[in-house]
């Protein structure tokens, strides 16, 4: 039979099924964080069980750490009590952890690529529902809950009924200024926030071959976003390339091994998927969100539409726009580039590009928030950090941040703020906060403007 | 886990769609180390004003309303995997919580805290909400023996879905763990091969 991606990485990892019920995966990576594993640990020493396999689990702090002075003593005290306990679990139990401060510190959907630890072929999961992003390498990667957490510290397997196939193309070329981010929320906008419920997705088409693997991460971070549990893409030399030579992949003769491996695992000729969707890549734009979820995306240059629905009059409500009117020269006062969707090194360089000579509007507050120290120490090295603090722009530690606003990055009351981050729903960013999500050259241009501008008359 | 096999209750109306897990429980409420408590902020940014008073409005504290059912709108729990959403609202009391579509992520941890997600038809779910409104004292009553759902003193039921080992594990009180660690031999030998 014909296999997809996702069939031939899944089949692999079968341990053993339950009749009528769901199957035993192995999980090769585990990735953990410290808001969604210390009830999992709990739960173990209650039990009195034991961390299987402590080697094939990497920690790291970044939900609820602070992305200024991360070396003084951490002044929230649930805060610092939470990071004390993720500590004294990985110690307390033989676990690899990127703490705050260490070099390799990061978001976790930024630190595990970039040290080469996310490879093809591989089954990740972490406490998180961004763990999609890893599926850019062709890996089975999906958030779980913290029940699962434990399942998966128990036993390195979890217990899942095999998901649907769906496929998604966008073929042709991307128009200038158009990013992975504006190709992810236009896929979004146009099947919606659960098309991808009970499914797992594959991107192809030449878009994505195309693509660099930074912004493969992007379009698999958000597949959650449409419901679905996970997103991958085939492994290509593009894979390869950004594997090889990283800290934690393989190296010489097994890297060749493992090459050989991954080749296999592309989606065969005439396999079936349950759903198919195909676009057209002329037809992106630019994107803005105008409503709480990401679904409510247009194109900058479009209208909010009209539609006569509790939910949608309820959202716009919560956004103060109108049906009908245009997101352009809507005045903005916060922006913040970063997030496990856009805080890689080419997001910055994006940004830097566009604000390189230019000055932040006066009445703007722009955070950029680096994903991980290796990116900080990037944006330093190639000199991004002058051009960002020449124009205003605040660079901080890296986090998770004003994403999810756990720690002090909140967005006020009743502001706007275009971010790259993945979520705009209600207070995602702050108590009444109204998020707008865009591509970190929108965010950019926005930050430049104090306003929202139709970013395609700006490009050369 | 608590066992679960039939309740008979009230139920709380929440005729919202696209209900997320940020608004079941907001972040900042997270940086709890274990799994009490969270309750008490169950829909926080709902359930208080912007000054911190009451929302008297809001279902889950109109007095008219009450019981372990919640009946939400289309696509409930989306967003974030946070279990603290279905610590949240089992803290809170809820035993089930219907509605016409669940998250993928949301839905498994609910089964994994006892509570059951019981998915309906549109027009079922509309059902509900109506004799809900209608009638606040309304008995809604879920056997999860015989997978139906069904407004009392009417002859509206349904029958629902649900895997049959999550159903034995939901009736029994079972979790995936003890399951997992009675497998530990096809573990290893999948190691060993690998």
């Amino acid at each position: 039979m014909k296999k997809t991606l996702f069939d031939k990485v899944w089949d692999a990892h079968v341990v053993d099924a339950i009749e009528n019920g769901p199957q035993v995966l192995y999980i090769d990576k585990h990735l953990i964080h410290e808001v969604t594993s210390p009830q999992a640990f709990n739960e173990l020493k209650d039990r009195d069980i034991p961390v299987f396999r402590p080697n094939q689990i990497v920690a790291t702090a970044d939900h609820n750490t602070p992305t200024t002075n991360q070396h003084l003593p951490i002044q929230d005290t649930l805060s610092r009590h939470q990071l004390e306990q993720l500590s004294k679990n990985c110690t307390d139990n033989g676990i690899t952890l990127f703490e705050l401060g260490h070099k390799y510190n990061g978001i976790v959907h930024v630190m595990s690529p970039e040290l080469g630890i996310t490879q093809p072929g591989m089954t990740i999961v972490c406490g998180d529902s961004h763990t999609s992003t890893h599926g850019a390498f062709g890996t089975i990667a999906f958030g779980i809950g913290t029940s699962q957490v434990a399942q998966v510290f128990a036993s390195q397997c979890l217990l899942l009924t095999k998901p649907k196939s769906l496929r998604v193309s966008v073929n042709g070329k991307l128009k200038n200024g158009v990013l992975p981010k504006d190709v992810i929320l236009y896929i979004i906008a146009k099947l919606g926030t659960n098309a991808g419920t009970g499914y797992f997705c594959e991107y192809a088409g030449d878009v994505f071959q195309n693509m660099s693997m930074e912004g493969r991460m992007t379009v698999c971070n958000m597949s959650i976003e449409m419901g679905a549990r996970g997103g991958m893409i085939a492994p290509d030399q593009t894979t390869f390339d950004y594997v090889e030579g990283r800290e934690f992949a393989p190296k010489g003769e097994e890297f060749e091994k493992k090459v050989a491996y991954w080749k296999t695992l592309p989606t065969d000729d005439d396999a079936v998927f349950d759903k198919e969707y195909i676009f057209d890549a002329e037809d992106i734009e630019p994107m803005v969100t105008y409503g709480t979820n990401p679904g409510m995306g247009i194109k900058v240059t479009e209208n909010i539409p009209t539609l006569n629905d509790a939910s949608f009059e309820k959202s716009l409500k919560y956004m103060n726009f109108k049906k009908g009117e245009s997101l352009i020269n809507k005045p903005i006062n916060f922006v913040f580039i970063g997030s496990c969707t856009n805080s890689r090194i080419e997001d910055f360089r994006v940004a830097a590009q566009y604000i390189k000579g230019k000055q932040k509007a006066p009445n703007v507050t722009a955070w950029l928030v680096p994903g991980s120290k290796l990116v900080e120490t990037q944006i330093i090295e190639e000199g991004l950090k002058d051009i960002f603090t020449d124009a205003g722009f605040e660079l901080r530690q890296p986090g998770c941040s004003a994403c999810l606003a756990m720690n002090d990055d909140k967005i006020p009351q009743d502001e706007y703020c275009v971010s790259t981050s993945n979520r705009n729903f209600e207070g995602r960013q702050g108590q009444g906060a109204r998020t707008i999500l865009a591509s970190p050259l929108v965010a950019a241009a926005t930050a430049v403007e104090g306003k929202i501008i139709d970013i395609t008359k700006h490009l050369n | 886990m608590e066992k679960f096999t039939t309740l008979h209750s009230r139920a709380i109306p929440l005729d919202i769609e696209n209900i997320d897990t940020d608004q079941i429980i907001p972040a900042r409420f997270l940086k709890a180390t274990d799994r009490e408590g969270f309750g008490d902020n169950v829909f926080r940014d709902w359930r208080f004003n912007k000054n911190g008073d009451l929302n008297e409005e809001f279902p889950l504290n109109d007095t008219t309303y009450m019981g372990s059912i919640l009946v939400a709108g289309d696509n409930f729990g989306c967003g974030s995997s946070r279990e603290h959403a279905a610590w949240a609202i089992a803290d809170y009391g809820l035993k089930v919580v219907v509605s016409s579509f669940f998250a993928d992520i949301f839905k498994g941890n609910a089964l994994n805290n006892g509570i059951l997600p019981i998915q309906v038809t549109p027009a079922y779910l509309k059902e509900l909400f109506k004799h809900i409104t209608t009638d606040p004292e309304t008995i809604i009553s879920v056997n999860l023996e015989d997978q139906t759902i069904s407004i009392k003193d009417t002859d509206l039921s349904e029958k629902f879905d649900i895997d049959p080992y999550k159903k034995t594990c939901l009736i029994n009180g079972y979790d995936d763990i003890d399951y997992l660690l009675s497998k530990k031999d096809a573990i290893l030998a999948f190691e060993a091969k690998s």
